[in-house]
């Protein structure tokens, strides 16, 4: 079992996102994220989908994608070269100032906005990899008692260069 | 210049070749109705359940290759049709079917009779949609028809609101669609196909396993053709019964957890097994660990989803059964499966398929009794032990065909699935093979085959059971007939381990019932009775129902225990 990686081209219409979301319910797959959004054609949307799988079962999830009339293009991500982001808001809440120049530290060192500011919370915006995300959401949980988590999922598109400097995820997640 | 969509509607219908719909009114559908009102090329035939209409036209689609058209009202009208999508879409049954919808304005509203038809069908329909605009009803009705009967056939459902069937828009009918999601697969992978024969002409016991696609492709004479030539074996899943005749003596029989002993077996020595047209369900394989443990597994399907996914395979074929056929005849040689195919009549000498002949009238002899009134026709099964007795005794030829519930085992599927049968076949006979329980489930349809004078043979198999469960509390559950006994009323012991004298009569009176729709009704008790009462069933001009009384413990055996291997068959009680 390990995450994979589809990036899905389908028809902009109604009831596709359920069409598509209900496959990995109908079916008992484990969907990680879903994110979708139009593409430069506007009649079509591409979604970004993880999914916890074997081989065989991720190979049929891909094949049933695929005989959906709605879906135009299945890509597998999992072995190819991709650039992927998350957004990610956090809120930390009922902070004291030791604890707001702590999160000013956190937010240096994993390169990431500070969007607001109150008496006593600070808010951080971040778009990394999922897997950096969750490397920050561990550590503010371990140092913070109050803190909001809003994520959107991840989203992704194949690389141009083969190596993709840096910002590449090979298969990361494991 | 612009015309209505309920104009649109009835143009693309018979655009398509449509002679026949299976309809049932509502206020949302009142429209269409009318216009087709007006056309005399298009035949109405009005069911008396939604359920039954679906089955109807899974019947006349199956028994002629041809997409069953049906229409109904929303809600009430729609939500009952979704058992019939469901079993049409597991059986890969082209069906088109209309929903009405209320307005536009009103949907999401929870208006009467409102209900979201499409959600509901999304996962038991090969594409089901909503139109929108009454632009896109020519395109959407074209997609609709391409779907269903291209790659995999399968229903399609489309629901139309209210205000598109009135409204005007263009009256241009689409020649042709281009679904840009949407491409079955027309060619064969000549180099797999290659790689598959060559497993099997070097095979030493090599077996074919032919599923619903034959019959689906209309694959059935190359198919003989490839048998003949190469000279191997062949054993069926119920879904393939008639992939060749019967009676051929390279067919060893249905495999899986009713099957023949030999053909179970065969799977299980074979070392390679080329199979066409199979999903691989549970009910063929048994434990997948174990299934045809010593076979390289060739495996042509025309759904690449259906390869690979129960059974992992030596050789993947994405293909129509017919293309690859037609390939393999190319390089088909003769093979020596004597030492084989004497190997398989050893064991099928050893458990032959054959019920006790001391004890009455048993269903085999009913079923031998429907063999020889019927040299031609339709057989058309419900769901349960009748079903298996006539998957297992039926014989088929080339002008016999089986029409069966297979995949989601819906029980009520047989009596109107008949009807549409005979709807689409008016000069063959047709013979509807059920049960006291699943007669039950759409008896009401027996009115239909009456006013749209659709003659059927109703052969009812009454053991006053709900047989095939009540086979598994006999055999597992220690006879506690919970909820299987159709006698049972609530004067009767709190905990009743079998039939006996005292036991209440059944309801109804099958014989009557009959009569008061119209029909003819007759009852056998003994052997001697069963081919008389077929014949004047076969003579008759309006439905004949036959109710016949068999014993109320008979199980169908051979067995295997869901998920067991298919080599571990019970025999005998």
């Amino acid at each position: 079992m390990k995450n994979r990686w589809i990036a899905l081209y389908v028809e902009n219409q109604v009831g596709v996102l359920a069409k598509v979301s209900g496959l990995f319910s109908g079916k008992s797959y484990n969907l990680q994220s879903l994110t979708v959004g139009t593409t430069e054609d506007e009649t079509v949307s591409r979604m970004t989908i993880c999914v916890t799988s074997d081989d065989i079962t991720f190979e049929q999830i891909k094949k049933q994608l695929n005989r959906m009339v709605e879906v135009i293009k299945v890509i597998d991500l999992t072995n190819m070269a991709a650039h992927m982001k998350e957004i990610l808001f956090a809120k930390i809440k009922n902070c004291t100032v030791a604890d707001k120049a702590e999160v000013f530290q956190i937010a240096q060192v994993f390169q990431v906005e500070v969007a607001d500011i109150g008496v006593d919370s600070v808010l951080l915006e971040c778009t990394l990899t999922e897997r950096k995300n969750n490397e920050l959401i561990d550590l503010l949980k371990s140092r913070f008692r109050h803190v909001q988590i809003v994520r959107g999922g991840a989203v992704a598109i194949e690389g141009i260069s083969t190596s993709c400097a840096g910002r590449t995820v090979y298969r990361k997640n494991p | 210049m612009d015309i209505t969509g309920r104009k649109l509607f009835v143009k693309a219908l018979l655009e398509e070749g449509v002679d026949t719909v299976f309809a049932y009114p509502g206020g949302m559908v009142t429209d269409i109705l009318d216009e087709l009102y007006k056309t005399e090329a298009i035949e109405l035939v009005l069911p008396r359940h939604e359920q039954g209409l679906v089955h109807e036209a899974e019947g006349y689609a199956k028994s002629t290759g041809r997409v069953g058209v049906c229409i109904v009202t929303s809600g009430p009208g729609a939500t009952n049709t979704l058992t019939a999508l469901a079993d049409a879409h597991y059986d890969c049954i082209p069906l088109v079917c209309f929903t009405g919808q209320v307005p536009l304005g009103l949907m999401g509203n929870d208006a009467f009779q409102e209900i979201d038809i499409v959600g509901m069908t999304r996962n038991i329909t090969k594409y089901s949609v909503t139109v929108r605009e009454r632009k896109e009803l020519g395109r959407i009705i074209k997609m609709a028809f391409h779907i269903a009967r291209t790659g995999k056939p399968g229903p399609v459902l489309i629901d139309i609101p209210k205000d598109i069937q009135t409204q005007p828009g263009p009256s241009q009918y689409p020649d042709s669609v281009n679904i840009r999601g949407y491409k079955p697969n027309e060619s064969v992978h000549i180099g797999q196909l290659k790689k598959g024969y060559k497993l099997l002409k070097g095979a030493k016991r090599p077996l074919f396993l032919l599923g619903g696609g034959i019959n689906i492709a209309r694959a059935n004479d190359r198919m003989l053709e490839l048998v003949e030539k190469t000279q191997v074996p062949v054993v069926t899943t119920i879904m393939g019964k008639g992939a060749i005749p019967t009676d051929h003596p390279l067919y060893i029989g249905n495999s899986g957890m009713h099957g023949k002993y030999a053909a179970n077996i065969a799977v299980s020595r074979c070392d390679v097994l080329f199979s066409i047209g199979t999903r691989f369900n549970d009910r063929i394989t048994g434990d997948l660990n174990e299934f045809a443990p010593n076979a390289k597994i060739v495996h042509v399907d025309v759904d690449t989803a259906s390869i690979s996914r129960n059974v992992v395979v030596d050789v993947p074929i994405v293909a129509d059964a017919n293309l690859a056929i037609e390939k393999l005849l190319e390089w088909a040689e003769p093979q020596k499966c004597t030492k084989w195919m004497e190997e398989i009549a050893g064991w099928d000498q050893e458990n032959p398929l054959e019920m006790r002949r001391d004890r009455g009238m048993t269903p085999q002899m009913i079923m031998e009794g429907i063999n020889q009134a019927f040299d031609s026709g339709i057989l058309v099964t419900d769901v349960g032990q009748h079903q298996m007795w006539a998957a297992q005794y039926i014989e088929l030829n080339k002008d016999k065909q089986f029409i069966t519930s297979g995949g989601l085992g819906t029980m009520g599927f047989g009596l109107p699935a008949a009807i549409g049968a005979k709807i689409a076949n008016p000069n063959k006979d047709v013979i509807c093979i059920t049960g006291d329980g699943g007669i039950q489930m759409n008896i009401q349809e027996l009115a239909t085959s009456i006013v749209q004078e659709a003659p059927v043979v109703v052969c009812l198999l009454n053991n006053y059971y709900l047989g095939m469960v009540r086979q598994m509390q006999q055999l597992w559950y220690g006879k506690r007939y919970e909820a299987t006994c159709l006698r049972r009323r609530k004067g009767c012991p709190a905990q009743c381990k079998g039939p006996g004298e005292q036991c209440p009569p059944y309801t109804p009176d099958f014989v009557k019932l009959a009569e008061s729709y119209g029909a003819k009704g007759l009852r056998v008790f003994r052997e001697e009775e069963i081919l008389p009462a077929l014949e004047e069933a076969r003579r008759s001009s309006v439905t004949t129902f036959i109710e016949f009384m068999i014993a109320t413990e008979d199980i169908v055996l051979p067995m295997v225990k869901g998920g067991n291997p298919m080599s571990e068959m019970i025999l005998s009680k």
